[in-house]
This record gives C-alpha cells, structure tokens and sequence, in this order.
C-alpha cells in the first residue's frame, strides 16, 4: 500500500469496463486503480504483454478441516512437488492438495488474487479461518455448509420461516462465511442415519425429517433472497457424479424460478442416461444444462472441468466419495460433524483412456464452448476435485486453441468422445472472453463490486502475462502480479511477501433467534454455544461486503 | 479465601485431548488462583488447582537469571549458529505459537517435530496408509449405539470421554444414554474402564493385530481358525459375536488409544483397525477416532500439516519440507547425536525419552520453554518461564476431534506467552540472518537426489 504505480504499453483487458485489448495505461495509487498516478510513481513497461485485473476463483478447495485431511493422508503427493521457501516466502509442498503457504504463492503465480474455498462446515470455520490466515498473497473467503443441518431442517419442517431465515443468518454470519452452499441436500442424515443409504431424487424422503430436497432448495432460496446475499445459495446439486443425473440437475435449476442461484461444477451434474449396453457409462448432458443456463439470466454456473492427471475428491459429499472409493485405491476419509454436513476424500486418477474419465474431460469442454454468456458459466476445475488449479493454464488453452483441443481428442477414449458433442465444437475463446470467465464473471458473481475490474476504485489486483501463442505458457507464469498495489511478482519472482484479506459478509437477523437455536446447542452439541461464534481475532485483515440492504441502508 | 472473586464460564480444559469447552471457572483474583472448575474431571479440577503463578525467575541462562528480553537475544543467537537445529514438544500450547514455531524451523532449515512421533505417530502413519472414516464426538454423542474402546483408559486417563461424549449423554438417536449403546471394551489387562462394559475382550499382550485381523476376516464372511483363541485369547464364538453386534448395529464407533498403538504391530495395529472401520462401512455407518492425550496435540498435528503437508518429523535443511518418521523424528535424531541444538516447547522429554537421548540433550544447548520448573527446563542452557495456556493465555486449541475451540484464560500471568517469546526469537533470528536461509543446492537437484 502507499506507493503508486503505472503501468505503460499494455494491451489491456478490462471486460466489467468494455475494455477489449486496448493499449492503455493502468494507474494504481494507495492500493487502488486511480485514474493517475504521480510524475515519480514506478513504470512497468509492458510492451508485448496484456494486462488483466487479478484472477478470481469463484470455486475451490484450499482450507478447513477437509483439505487438512486431504493433504495429511497423501504424503506421497507431496514428496514429488516441493515448493522451496525463498529469501522472503515460506517453503510448503504441492501435489493436488499444497501446504497452505504453497497454495497461496502458487495462485499468485498464474495471476490470482482471490480465491473462495467452497465448503466449510460451520464448526470447522475456525479452523479454515486459521488457514486461510496462512494462505498468503490471495484474498479469500469460505462458503459455509447450511444443507444438511439440523436446525435449519427443524425450522424448515415446522414451517417456521422467519426464524429458519434468521438462523441462516446467523450462522453465515458468526462463522464468518462468504456465502451460503448446499452439498447434496438431505443426503448425510441417510448416509449417517441409515447404513450408509443417499439420496437418490429431489422427492425422497429426507430420513425421520418431513422434508425432501425440493423442500429444502426451495426453503435456502426463498431466505437467501430475502436476505440479500451478494452471493446467492451455491449448491452442489443431488446425484452428481451419477449417470443420467442431468435430469435432477434441469429439475433443481427450475426451483429457483427467476431467483439468483449458483450451481458449482456443473460439469459433475450434466450426464445424461447410459449409452448403449453398458449400465453405468453416461452419455454427455451438456448441451441440455448450456442451453437452460443460456435461457435462464437468474442461474449461474462454473463448470467444475476434469482435467486429466493426478486429483483428489474432497466433498461434503460423503456417499460419492464412498462410491468413487472402488476405484481411488486404498485410501478412503469420511468425516461426520455433529448436526452440520458428512465429508469424503480419495486421492483419484483421471485416465484419459478410461470412458467415464474421457467423458467428464467432453463435458467440460462442451458446457464451455456451448455457453453464450460468459459472465454466467465462470471458470473453475472445483480445484483438486476436477484437477488441480495449477492445471488453469491448460484449461485456457484447449478453450483458447482449437488444433491444441483437437490434438488432445485424438488421445482420449474415442467411444466416449463420440458420445459426447465435442466433436462438433469449433469454437476458440478469445482473451477477453477469457478474462470474463477467469476473473470478471466470477467477480460479478460474487458481488465483489471492487474485483475482476481495472476502473478507477477498484482494487489495484493486477496480473500482466507476455503474449504467446501457447496460451499455456503465457497463462503459466504471469511476468507481474500486482496485489492491493503492492508488487508481489515482478520478472516471474516473489519481490515481498504478503498477505491478502478475508471476504465475508455479515447479514443482519433478530438477535432472538439466538434463543431458539442455544437450546439446541446445550441437547445435542459438543461445544457451548457461548463458544461457537469465531471472534474477529480469525479475521486480523478482512473486509465484510454488505447484503443487498446493507448497502441500500448505507446509501446517503 | 478473598472476596475478590472473578467468575470465568465456558472456559476450556486443556490437560487432556477432550478439550471440555464447559468448565466454569470461579478465581481468587487476589491470590491468582483457581477455586473452583465446575464441570471438571478430577483430572481437570487438579489441573486448574495447581497451575497458580509460581515465583520463578522470567528466564534463566545457564542457570543465571535473566530477562525475557536476554533469553530471546541467547536462543536466536543459537538457533542462527546452529546446523541442524530440533524444534519439539507443541502440543501442549496454542495454535498461534505452534504456528510461530514451525516458521522458525522453516526459517532456519532445521527439523520441527511434535509429541506425536511418541504416542499417536503410528496412527499418523496408518491414516496415511489407509485413511480413516471418522466423526467429530457430537456425532457419537447423538449417534452412536455401539462404541469400541481400544487399548486405552479412559476412566483414568479421559474420564469425561464417557460422561460428556461416548458412554452415558443422551444425544439425538440415544435418547435414552447408556441404556441405548452397546459398549466394548478392548485391553490386556482389567483397568478401571472395565466395569463401564457391556463386553470385554482380554487379548493377549501383542496380539492386538491377530484379533482386528481375525475381524477384519470374519466381517468379509471368511473362515477364522478356532486356533485364534490359543493366539489371542479370545474365542472364535466371541469374535463372532462381536462381528454380528457390529454388522447390525446403526452406528458404531471405535475409539482406540495408544495400548494399541504404541506396542507390537504399532502403524500395522492402527492400521488394521482403520481398515476394519472402512470393512464395516459395507454394512452400516462405522466411524473411528485415536484418543489424544495432549491438550493440543490434534492441533498441532493440524498445524504442522497445513503448513508442511505432513503431520510431524518434517525437516526443511533442503529449503522444502521432508517428512520421515525414524529419521527426523525426535527420539531418533537425539539418539544418533545428530542434533545440534533443540528448542522444546511445552514438554518434558527429559523425563521420559529414551536414555541415548536424554544424554544426547546433555551435550547440546537446550532452550526450553514451560510454566514450571522440569527436567527439561533444568539441563536447559535458556529456560523461559510462560505463562500457561487456557489458564493465562488465550487462543486456539483443537480438541482429539479436530473441533477448534477459543481459548478463555481465567487471570493474566506476569510471564509472557509461548507466542510471544517464539515471535520475538523469531524476528531477531531473521534478522541475524538476512531473511529466511536458502540453502546453496539449487532445489531441482535436491529434489532429484
Ligand atoms: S476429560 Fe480431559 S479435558 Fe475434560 S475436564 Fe477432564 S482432563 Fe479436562
Ligand atoms: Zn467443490
């Protein structure tokens, strides 16, 4: 903070600013875009490089409970990708799940500068607040796991609204979270109540609960609204990862009738019905789910891409991850939390020969080249689900790169890919559509008004990348990165150290509903109530973005 | 007994890995000590009755008393100098120092290692063989109709794991508490547990692994030889019981301590029994969970892997975190007189490690850091006195279960904090050494090599 910089000769990419490869300087001062800068302030010469604001990712797994576990059960991923400190960062390790000093300096390095972790048990905030603390560079920010909780089901089933929205709320609000997320609705009272059993459509019958999921979504839509999130209910929809689950995918969407609602990774909810005389090996659902999202303003999707490799699936959905246990290997976690979510993990392999595995990789690739609204099907690979971020760089250029794409077709499994409508895609991305779906969509769609956008105001989160035709490498090493004005990166190398801010949002509820939800704690959890909200000592640097009536009030 | 009486509620109990987040504390604020813990344990009530605030001096050095201030300047002068430093012992503090801590060992290349390379570093190991199906003590709570103690004590050991958590609560599905759970219990010899159990088993010393193999077997539906009791001491007809009761209970949970972990069969004990959990999973909902005994040592566990991606053993010397148990673990490093200068935070290996190690302590600068006076701190060439975690100082504990709790201390202490002594170490070795040490071999090579 406190110095100002200008950067000169840049091609720049500004899309939320109608900003399309424009040369132009970009001036940054105290921290933020200004529209100039002093005689004296530091010159970036960034001739034959393009310049966008900061990446942001709507949609990962870097932090909490879960990702710790996930890191702690595969040493061996680590050993072979070393992250050295140097002079002025800390040393970590990589692999699908890095330390968290490595994770934070490895966004960084392919030009991010914020990333929101998308599941969080609400007992588990404070310990994902304690690592995203130790997450540097990035800003950040958790979505909280409200779909498989106990009260809020109490509430929702005895038709108490009012108080079901004032414990949604709260809940955001005391754990500190970005945003509200379902995991599989109604699925761990099954998997943990009855022998491991799980939902299977959105009217099943939600255990000893008189709800089913088409309740429950119905219910966190109905409350997010009315409490003006600037990021609606985010939802991991019912049956992912099953064949044919693109039908309660389409089902889910219509619930939200007009209302602003987030599907994460669709990719993983967009298989149609088995194909042939196979049982189990799905066909592509994309072009169903691209053409609702494309018809439907109200929905919003990132995409979750497979990218082949080396991954690890880590849910709050806990019977998925015990499915994919059969074919992950040896290694399987399963972690319930009292009243609040399940959670599974297994080190996984995508093998681009295997159908199912060439098929997810289709899938992904179609929802992207099928979508017309760029600002509303964002980037994200559900970072290790899908891949590894550090796989972004890839991604870009099989969207960027149609002989790249067309290469990589011929060396997958050729029975899925001709299941799938890729082969008929010959769309190629251009910068600015990537500069939407990497950072200005995702921004938007976090309603961080001051992200993925270079106009005056806007904080100085900046990455300047030299051109290349292999979009690969050109995403790979960013030759700048600019955070909150400070230059973090600059000739590929780490200058400072630094650390970014936590995002949350802190909506407002009738402080009685702390009545109604104490007793609760006292009967049926192990930890006090007086002891459950996280105090602000979690949160040394962050910045609370205010709900819809938050901001209106605020207004002069 | 003064009037000056100070009532603390909801504060935490940190002497053993259930972490109890309801103690009500009542303070003599004049005499700085605790009067009452209601809710405690006997274990907890003794715990908060003697950590009053000794008179020691704030550090020594080489026995000479000192100032905080000259024992931070003698420690990083220390830890700079030395070539391969040890950094021990974290489980018994904060998360906030434990994370200070591990950016030490990283700044200086040096090895940080915690207790749980000498109690729970086999099932560490295990859970990275196999991984684990586990539940926060909640779900027990309101779960649970069949819990399995392994090797462990808890009526002496963690008394309140059967009244606040995995015995007698009611919870949601148990309704009606002990009546609704079927409880066993696993050992070689009769302990005070005993009577708690429904069904005890009384293996044979070292044959933990033979019994969890012969169930491992029989949940599969093979056949198990009858000679398995000679082996075990447990009958095939019982084993067989077992194996229906936990077929057909709802949800089940074992809990294992480090009778089962720290004897024969070690990772391959912890091992086959995470495994015997994901087995049972075939049938119905089976969770498991290694009893901790450390107030934070699940936190540190969490620490250590967060920022290394390993759980204890790590070594930076190479510029990147390694992970060996054997060889960067405390005991062994000590035993081979490869360490060169050890920081021990919050623990006492002198008193209870093995003697090659206790004698390779003698030879080396000890800085240590602990509430009171202990074997440790008396061979140390820096001793801090600190104040006492949960008592004096707040922050972040992780209870056995990896629920994270906020610290509430019941009266300030004179003596600084382990963060506060580890932070001002650290800032001055960074600054007796230029930043962070790079080591000379470009780390591709290393990596390679
Ligand atoms: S069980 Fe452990 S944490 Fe709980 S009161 Fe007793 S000693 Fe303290
Ligand atoms: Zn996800």
């Amino acid at each position: 903070m406190g110095s100002s910089l200008r950067i000169v000769n840049g091609r720049v990419y500004d899309p939320a600013n109608g900003v399309d490869g424009e040369v132009r300087d970009v001036c940054i001062r105290d921290g933020k875009i200004a529209a100039d800068a002093p005689p004296d302030a530091k010159r970036i010469d960034a001739a034959g490089m393009v310049v966008m604001p900061g990446g942001v990712d709507i949609h990962c797994h870097i932090a909490g409970p879960k990702v710790n576990l996930a890191r702690k059960v595969q040493p061996e991923d680590h050993r072979y990708d070393v992250h050295p400190r140097t002079r002025v960062t800390r040393s970590g390790t990589g692999g699908s799940v890095p330390s968290t000093f490595a994770t934070g300096y490895r966004y960084a390095g392919l030009g991010y500068t914020t990333a929101m972790e998308a599941a969080v048990t609400p007992l588990g905030a404070r310990h994902a607040l304690e690592e995203l603390h130790d997450t540097p560079v990035i800003d950040k920010g958790f979505y909280v796991l409200v779909g498989n909780n106990v009260l809020l089901y109490r509430l929702l089933q005895e038709g108490r609204l009012e108080e079901f929205r004032n414990a949604l709320a709260w809940w955001i609000k005391v754990t500190k979270a970005y945003a509200p997320k379902l995991v599989n609705p109604g699925g761990d009272e099954l998997w943990k109540g009855q022998r491991n059993a799980n939902i299977t459509s959105l009217d099943d019958k939600i255990g000893p609960f008189e709800l089913t999921p088409r309740k429950v979504i119905a219910g966190f839509i109905e409350a997010a609204t009315a409490l003006g999130l600037p990021h609606p209910v985010h939802i991991h929809c019912n049956n992912l990862g099953h064949t044919g689950n693109v039908a309660t995918t389409l089902e889910t969407m219509r619930l939200a009738e007009g209302r602003r609602t987030h599907f994460a990774h669709v990719q993983f909810n967009s298989y149609g019905p088995a194909a042939g005389k196979s049982q189990t090996n799905p066909t592509s659902g994309a072009r169903e789910i691209a053409e609702f999202v494309n018809t439907h303003p109200n929905i919003s999707a990132d995409v979750g891409a497979v990218m082949f490799g080396r991954s690890t699936i880590m849910t709050g959905d806990a019977p998925l991850a015990y499915m994919l246990r059969q074919f992950g290997g040896t290694k399987w976690v399963n972690a319930d939390t009292e009243n609040e979510s399940g959670c599974g993990i297994v080190p996984f392999t995508y093998q681009d020969r295997v159908y199912t595995n060439a098929m997810q990789w289709a899938v992904g690739l179609e929802l992207f080249l099928l979508s017309q609204d760029p600002w509303r099907m964002v980037f994200s690979t559900d970072h290790p689900n899908g891949g590894s971020f550090v796989t972004y760089p890839r991604l870009i250029r099989l969207l960027m790169d149609r002989e790249f794409r067309k290469a990589r077709m011929a060396e997958v499994n050729q029975k899925a890919l001709d299941r799938s409508g890729l082969r008929d895609l010959s769309r190629e991305y251009s910068l600015n559509e990537i500069a939407i779906v990497t950072r200005a969509g995702p921004a938007r769609l976090l309603g961080l008004t001051r992200k993925g956008q270079l106009g005056v105001g806007a904080d100085a989160d900046v990455t300047i990348y030299e051109e290349d035709p292999d979009k690969e490498k050109m995403f790979s090493a960013p030759r700048y990165v600019i955070k909150d004005g400070e230059l973090i990166i600059e000739d590929h190398e780490f200058r400072v150290d630094h650390e970014g801010r936590l995002l949350h949002v802190a909506p407002d509820f009738d402080p009685g509903i702390e009545q109604v939800i104490e007793p609760f704690f006292e009967d049926f959890y192990t930890i006090r109530f007086a002891n459950y909200a996280v105090d602000d000592r979690y949160a040394p640097h962050h910045e609370i973005i205010p709900t819809a009536p938050q901001a209106a009030g605020a207004r002069p | 007994m003064s009037e000056n009486l100070k009532f603390v509620p909801h504060a935490t109990c940190t002497f053993c890995g259930c972490v109890c987040d309801d103690m009500d504390l009542t303070v003599d604020m004049d005499e700085k000590r605790i009067t009452k813990a209601e809710n405690a344990c006997v274990l907890g009530k003794a715990w908060f009755r003697e950590h009053g605030i000794e008179q020691r001096p704030y550090a020594l050095i080489g026995g000479r008393e000192a100032t905080t201030a000259e024992g931070v300047e003698e420690a990083a002068q220390i830890l700079a100098r030395a070539r391969f430093p040890l950094i021990y012992g974290l489980s018994d503090t904060t998360c906030e120092a434990q994370r200070v801590a591990v950016a030490i060992a990283d700044m200086i290349g040096g090895t940080v290692d915690t207790t749980t390379s000498v109690c729970h570093g086999p099932s560490g190991i295990a859970f990275e063989t196999v991984g684990e199906s586990t539940a926060s003590l909640g779900e027990i709570k309101n779960r649970a109709d069949m819990v399995v103690f392994w090797g462990g004590n808890p009526a002496e050991a963690h008394p309140r794991l059967f009244s606040r958590y995995a015995v007698t609560p009611k919870g949601m599905y148990i309704p009606n508490g002990r009546k609704d759970r079927t409880v066993v219990l696993v050992d070689v010899r009769r302990t005070m547990s005993t009577p708690v159990a429904d069904i005890f088993l009384r293996v044979k010393p070292r044959s933990d692994f033979e019994v969890l193999w012969a169930l491992r077997a029989l949940v599969k539906g093979r056949r198990v030889d009858p000679s398995i009791e000679r082996r075990t001491g447990v009958s095939l007809a019982v084993l067989e019981d077992l194996v229906a009761r936990m077929k057909s209970c709802r949800y089940g949970a074992f809990l294992f301590g480090m009778g089962l972990t720290m004897t024969r069969g070690r990772h391959f004990n912890s091992g086959a029994l995470l495994a015997l959990t994901t087995d049972l999973n075939e049938f119905t909902h089976w969770v498991a969970k290694p009893v901790r005994g450390h107030g934070n040592v699940t936190g540190a566990d969490n620490v250590v892997s967060w920022q290394t991606g390993f759980p204890f053993g790590v070594n930076f010397s190479r510029g990147y975190p390694r992970f060996n148990p054997g060889e960067f673990t405390t005991v062994d490093l000590l035993a081979r007189g490869e360490t060169d200068a050890i920081l021990i935070l919050a623990s006492d290996p002198a008193a209870n490690f093995p003697k090659a190690a206790i004698e390779h302590l003698k030879r080396i600068p000890v800085i240590s850091l602990d509430p009171k006076t202990t074997l440790t701190s008396q061979l140390a060439r820096v001793a801090f006195t600190t104040a006492t975690y949960g008592i004096n100082v707040g922050g972040t504990v992780y209870r056995m279960d990896d629920v994270a709790i906020t610290l509430r201390p019941a009266f300030e202490s004179p003596y600084p904090s382990d963060e506060e002594i580890l932070s001002a170490i650290r800032d001055r070795v960074r600054a007796l050494l230029g930043g962070n040490r790079v080591p000379a071999v470009a780390p591709a090579v290393a990596a390679a090599s």
